[in-house]
């Protein structure tokens, strides 16, 4: 194994970088997750909150630093002082450890809620049908949509789909879940069965890593608040702490603006 | 279809307190469409009579080959050329759109040529060349032979020989529709919002899984409508087969009205039967379509027979304020 393997830690970034062509997105992200933390990721549009949270399941691959998940480089391997690019199917293992929520909820159309919640077991992991179809409707059950699993993603409202999103990422008893601005395509009155599923996984014991503008939500469950600004995490704290008494003039503009 | 209970929406029910009753209206009148109804039914009459009369149509005649067993012969063998040229089409053109969208470039770059050069020839020659190197592979090799004797050529090959013509036929039709289906499933595939490969990927499905689980059936919807279109296309343009001694349904009109100089009869007999197969293919199309519709719709467009239905059992058309969509949709859609 490696020397430095981000040991302990659920997430480790080391100075992580990601460029658009010219675009210098992401200048040097260091950032830790225990397990069953929760951490709020806060910033403004375009400082790089997305980008940082899809390189630690791989969506985007980091072009600088060093980037660990429960101890494991994400997308390479390290032998000796060479770095491996991993094959696709190392990758999609990888990834299948780690959930993710995404703001637009991205279901599958052509499959009911259920079969949503089905299909990465069955694909993925190889379970049976039978087991896939007895775990799914506890999860649906768990996200109080009993009564929907046969519905069509279309035939849900915002919350719900989503509600099915996270049931569906769940499915992967996952050690880490991503959640990108879960509850910014939805209503007002809608966002709160939302965050309501996820203070219940808080508690739960998962690790979580959520982007969200939801202050009073990282107030209640966040073990710390990141600021991230201009591809940089500005400040980090406890969350009573960074809202109440923000160290940077950038923080406290921000937090202006979205309290 | 079920009475609603809750109070409807204002302004639904006329002011009248119990607002969830059915609404009967008496439909907006339209003169001027049955004035061009009428019109259009006096002119389809006309021509009907007018063909039926005309003595060069000779529908006698028509009716003794339409089933005569050479023409259902010659008709088998078209539809075994769509069918089978179609199927290699489709395939073909899943894995060249899949190579095209290859961050590797050589695959990339090798689906390209393919298809600039097989949409960049005409479908005609590339049969006389799959036919001409089927000559060529025959028992008696005939390098050299100028092309004017050819066809003379043709009929003295052995019967034994590795491509026959229905091989040709069949090189030359679905090779060059593959690469016309390679980009309709492109624009499929392209159709298909990213957001769909990022939740496959995320839940840990490689690239190949997220294609044929999550991305293809989505682009089944915008692959299919053209698909057909091509299947119909392909009905036809197999009577290019014709030109390569194959016997199919054009080519065995051709054979006999140039022996018995029915030309018009034979031509009809022939064009009814692709009319008749054209027809089958369309129906299959809507039912195709309507099963990939699945889940993009909230509810499912009726099947003709569903309308027709619905028009003997005398229902009515009622709007029902307030009445959410039906929880699933109908008929057995589900798998
Ligand atoms: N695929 C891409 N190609 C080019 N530029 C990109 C790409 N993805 C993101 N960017 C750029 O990177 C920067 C950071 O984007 P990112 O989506 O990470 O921001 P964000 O903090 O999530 O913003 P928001 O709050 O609006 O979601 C932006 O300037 C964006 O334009
Ligand atoms: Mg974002």
């Amino acid at each position: 194994m490696t020397s430095n393997d981000g040991g302990g830690h659920m997430v480790k970034a080391e100075s992580v970088h990601k460029h658009f062509g010219k675009a210098h997105v992401l200048k040097g992200v260091d950032f830790e997750v225990e397990p069953k933390q929760v951490i709020v990721i806060i910033g403004p549009s375009g400082s790089g909150k997305t980008t940082f949270i899809r390189c630690i399941n791989h969506l985007e691959k980091i072009d600088g630093g060093r980037l660990w998940v429960d101890g494991e480089l994400v997308g390479y391997e390290q032998k000796g002082d060479k770095l491996y690019e991993l094959h696709d199917r190392d990758v999609a293992r990888k990834r299948s450890e780690i959930g993710m929520v995404f703001q637009r909820f991205n279901l599958f159309p052509p499959m009911t809620a259920i079969e949503n919640v089905m299909v990465g077991p069955i694909q993925v992991k190889g379970e049976s049908r039978a087991a896939a179809r007895d775990q799914a409707k506890k999860l649906l059950d768990r996200v109080g949509l009993t009564q929907k699993m046969d519905a069509y993603p279309a035939q849900l409202s915002g919350g719900q789909q989503q509600r099915v999103a996270i049931a569906r990422a769940l499915a992967m008893q996952p050690k880490l879940m991503l959640f990108d601005e879960p509850t910014s395509a939805l209503d007002p009155e809608l966002v709160g069965e939302v965050l309501d599923v996820m203070r219940q996984l808080a508690t739960e014991g998962m690790t979580m890593i959520v982007v969200t503008h939801e202050i009073g939500f990282a107030r209640e469950v966040g073990d710390a608040l990141v600021f991230m600004d201009e591809g940089v995490i500005l400040e980090a704290g406890k969350p009573r702490e960074v809202v109440a008494n923000p160290q940077h003039e950038r923080t406290r503009q921000f937090l202006s603006k979205v309290l | 279809m079920s009475t609603a209970t809750k109070p409807s929406a204002p302004g639904a029910g006329a002011g009248q307190g119990s607002g969830s009753e059915p609404i009967k209206a008496i439909p907006a009148r339209h003169p001027g469409r049955w004035v061009a109804t009428v019109l259009v039914l006096a002119f389809v009459v006309v021509f009907l009579l007018a063909i039926s009369t005309n003595k060069n149509f000779e529908w006698g005649i028509v009716g003794q080959y339409f089933t005569t067993s050479a023409i259902l012969r010659g008709l088998l063998v078209t539809i075994e050329l769509t069918v089978i040229a179609m199927v290699i089409g489709v395939v073909l053109g899943v894995v060249l759109a899949v190579m095209r969208l290859s961050p590797v470039p050589v695959i990339s770059g090798s689906s390209w040529v393919y298809i600039w050069f097989f949409r960049g020839t005409p479908v005609l020659v590339q049969l006389l060349f799959w036919f001409y190197i089927a000559a060529l592979t025959g028992p008696h090799p005939a390098l050299g032979l100028p092309l004017t004797h050819f066809h003379h050529f043709v009929y003295h090959l052995d019967a034994n020989r590795l491509i026959t013509p229905f091989t040709a036929a069949i090189f030359g039709l679905g090779l060059n529709e593959g690469a016309y289906m390679a980009e309709i499933v492109r624009a499929g595939i392209l159709s298909v919002d990213e957001g769909q490969t990022e939740a496959a990927q995320s839940l840990g499905m490689t690239r190949l899984k997220t294609m044929r689980l999550v991305v293809l059936p989505q682009a089944m919807r915008v692959i299919i409508p053209p698909t057909g279109n091509e299947t119909i296309s392909m009905l036809k343009t197999s009577s290019l087969a014709s030109t390569i001694s194959l016997l199919e349904l054009t080519g065995t009109a051709e054979q006999i009205f140039a022996r018995t100089f029915q030309t018009v009869p034979l031509l009809i007999v022939a064009s009814l039967w692709y009319l008749a197969v054209t027809s089958v293919l369309t129906a299959g199309q809507f039912y195709v379509e309507r099963h990939y519709a699945r889940g993009h719709l909230r509810t499912l467009p009726p099947t003709p027979i569903q309308r027709l239905r619905a028009i003997f059992t005398k229902n009515v058309t009622t709007f029902h304020a307030g009445v959410p969509p039906p929880p699933a949709v109908p008929g057995g859609e589900r798998r």
